[in-house]
């Protein structure tokens, strides 16, 4: 299978009155680490929400793998291996690690209607090798998130994702409010994606951190897709002058 | 060493524990031994459970987020409801389902109204906290009906034990408070209460039925408080439409006592019963102790405060405490 893991095909999103999403299509292809860019408003965040189950689009379509794919809720877009991480919703910080990793799919021992007794122990030995394959390194899993630095936090989401196979990984501005170190580690996972075949989205108002990090940048205006192109066929100059 | 140190000061109920313990020898001394006598612990245990009954459930609903003010009146609906039907020759099973079946409808008009309409709980439930007294005089029709006599007392209110030390009730709180605990500490649902209490935002992104589990919490702490109410009448073999009045916000202060935060997401159903006994010890202890009762409630709300700015000085120390996550 060589087609487009994602595709959207014209999308629409109205929010009473605002005309948020004008006919959105875009292909994002296997392994492939694209940045999405644009002004503030631009509706990035807006496409971004439909895909993960968050928002539901007004018209067009969207295809996972080819077949289209009904995205109502988080679940089903996660069911479907697409997970978000946003800068701030993605873990509840009054909680441990390993709970956080498994917040919604929690391994169960017995259970019944859907509702079990947790595998204390599989979500504490799993969460220690999901943190591990991700190269981060904190010592233990019970520690609490609030704890950890922004960049850590990111870290774990990014290890959660890894540890339930998704195969698209949207980043929402996930380096926003971190210092220069905490990001370029966020950089690093995101650039590492593609050696664990995970196709990455990665929304930053950063040109030089996509430029650095992926294969393609898509740019977004106004609620429309005004460029489309391989980061080695384009510049930093030319994404910006149609922004 | 340290890390044992952090893990202690981050577990809140672990400082009322350490207060209840000190005043426990406290009144004990002050009141020349009859505080740990026989027969006073007897009319302490077989207090204990109906308000501790309400404070898990209210325990719970905080970590979820949320308030339920209505769990006073709850505790005196539930009962009275059992008890018209009952003087209409209805069966003590079936008014005992019709009487859940109320908590039910309440606890679900709770949630329903607070997330369907985006409302802070504390101003849903504090309508519903008038709204339930007041049925509850209403259908009383002025005068307590009398209970019939044939009433499975026994099975909530009768002395067991060692000494016939226990009432039935103290078991039933037990095996609840065991099972709610284990609830929200061991099971997938318990998760999802934690949170939706933590996190609103990211544990709608990460799929939980957010809406579905608080309305469940609703559910549960209006339940608990209406058989809390139904065992206090069984004990007192007569149903007031007064009971349980003030107990919403004693329920609240045992939990924030016991270590609950007041934003969600942190606590323990150990904690609010902590709470709870820390409360019973202190009006059990000033009686004893010949204090002037009016204190009672000057000693509940300083511990109050007490407890929240202990709370977190702890856990801003424990923070501090800098070992290697
Ligand atoms: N929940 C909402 N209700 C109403 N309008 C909204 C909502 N979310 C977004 N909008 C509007 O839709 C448009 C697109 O917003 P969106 O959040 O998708 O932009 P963005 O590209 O992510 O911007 P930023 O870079 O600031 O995050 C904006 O005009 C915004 O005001
Ligand atoms: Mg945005």
């Amino acid at each position: 299978m060589n087609g487009p893991i994602v595709s959207v095909r014209n999308l629409h999103k109205w929010y009473s009155g605002v005309h948020a999403l004008k006919g959105v299509s875009v292909d994002f292809a296997r392994n492939e680490a694209v940045g999405l860019i644009g002004d503030n408003g631009a509706g990035k965040s807006t496409l971004i929400n439909i895909l993960s189950g968050v928002q539901k689009q007004d018209e067009g379509s969207i295809f996972v793998e080819g077949k289209e794919a009904a995205i109502s809720s988080p679940r089903d877009s996660m069911r479907l291996g697409i997970e978000t991480i946003y800068q701030y919703n993605s873990m509840v910080p009054t909680m441990s690690i390993a709970r956080n990793l498994f917040i919604g799919r929690e391994p169960i021992k017995y259970s019944l209607f859907g509702f079990g007794v947790l595998d204390l122990r599989k979500m504490r030995e799993e969460s220690v090798q999901a943190i591990a394959d991700v190269d981060l390194h904190l010592r233990s899993p019970d520690a609490l998130v609030g704890e950890l630095s922004g960049g850590q936090r990111q870290g774990v989401a990014i290890a959660r994702a890894m540890h339930f196979k998704s195969k698209v990984m949207i980043l929402d501005e996930p380096t926003n409010h971190l210092s220069v170190k905490e990001t370029n580690k966020v950089i690093g996972f995101v650039r590492s994606l593609k050696e664990q075949n995970v196709t990455g989205i990665f929304i930053s108002h950063n040109m030089h951190h996509v430029f650095e990090s992926c294969d393609r940048v898509v740019a977004m205006a106004r609620g429309q897709i005004v460029l489309d192109k391989r980061v080695s066929e384009t510049s930093i100059d030319e994404v910006q002058s149609v922004l | 060493m340290k890390r044992m140190l952090k893990i202690y000061m981050e577990k809140p109920e672990l400082a009322a524990l350490l207060l209840l313990l000190l005043l426990v020898v406290l009144f004990q001394l002050r009141s020349g031994g009859v505080f740990l006598s026989f027969d006073n612990l007897r009319g302490f245990f077989g207090i204990l459970p109906e308000m501790a009954l309400v404070a898990i459930g209210v325990t719970v609903l905080m970590i979820c987020g949320e308030f339920d003010l209505s769990v006073g009146a709850v505790f005196a609906l539930m009962p009275m409801t059992m008890a018209v039907l009952m003087a209409t020759g209805v069966s003590f099973p079936m008014a005992l389902v019709a009487g859940l079946l109320v908590c039910v409808a309440i606890g679900l008009l709770n949630g329903y109204l607070t997330i369907r309409f985006a409302i802070p709980s504390f101003i849903t439930t504090l309508g519903m906290m008038f709204v339930a007294r007041s049925l509850t005089v209403v259908i009383s029709g002025g005068f307590p009906p009398l209970l019939p006599t044939d009433l499975p007392t026994w099975l909530f209110t009768s002395f067991v034990g060692p000494g016939q030390l226990l009432r039935m009730s103290f078991l039933w709180f037990l095996a609840i408070a065991v099972l709610v605990s284990l609830l929200l500490s061991r099971t997938n649902f318990g998760n999802w209460i934690r949170a939706t209490g933590g996190f609103l935002p990211a544990a709608d992104a990460l799929g939980i039925p957010t809406a579905r589990v608080k309305i469940a919490c609703f559910i549960l702490c209006s339940v608990l408080s209406g058989f809390a109410g139904l065992i206090q009448v069984l004990r007192l073999g007569s149903p007031l439409p007064s009971i349980g009045e003030g107990m919403e916000l004693q329920a609240v202060a045992a939990a924030v006592i016991g270590g609950t935060a007041l934003n969600g997401g942190v606590g323990a159903v150990f904690g609010g019963i902590i709470g709870v006994i820390l409360i019973r010890v202190i009006d059990n202890g000033l009686i004893l102790s010949q204090v002037d009762a009016n204190w009672f409630k000057f000693a509940i709300g300083s511990l109050t405060i007490f407890a929240v700015v202990a709370n977190s000085w702890l856990r801003k120390r424990a923070k501090s405490i800098k070992v290697e996550v």
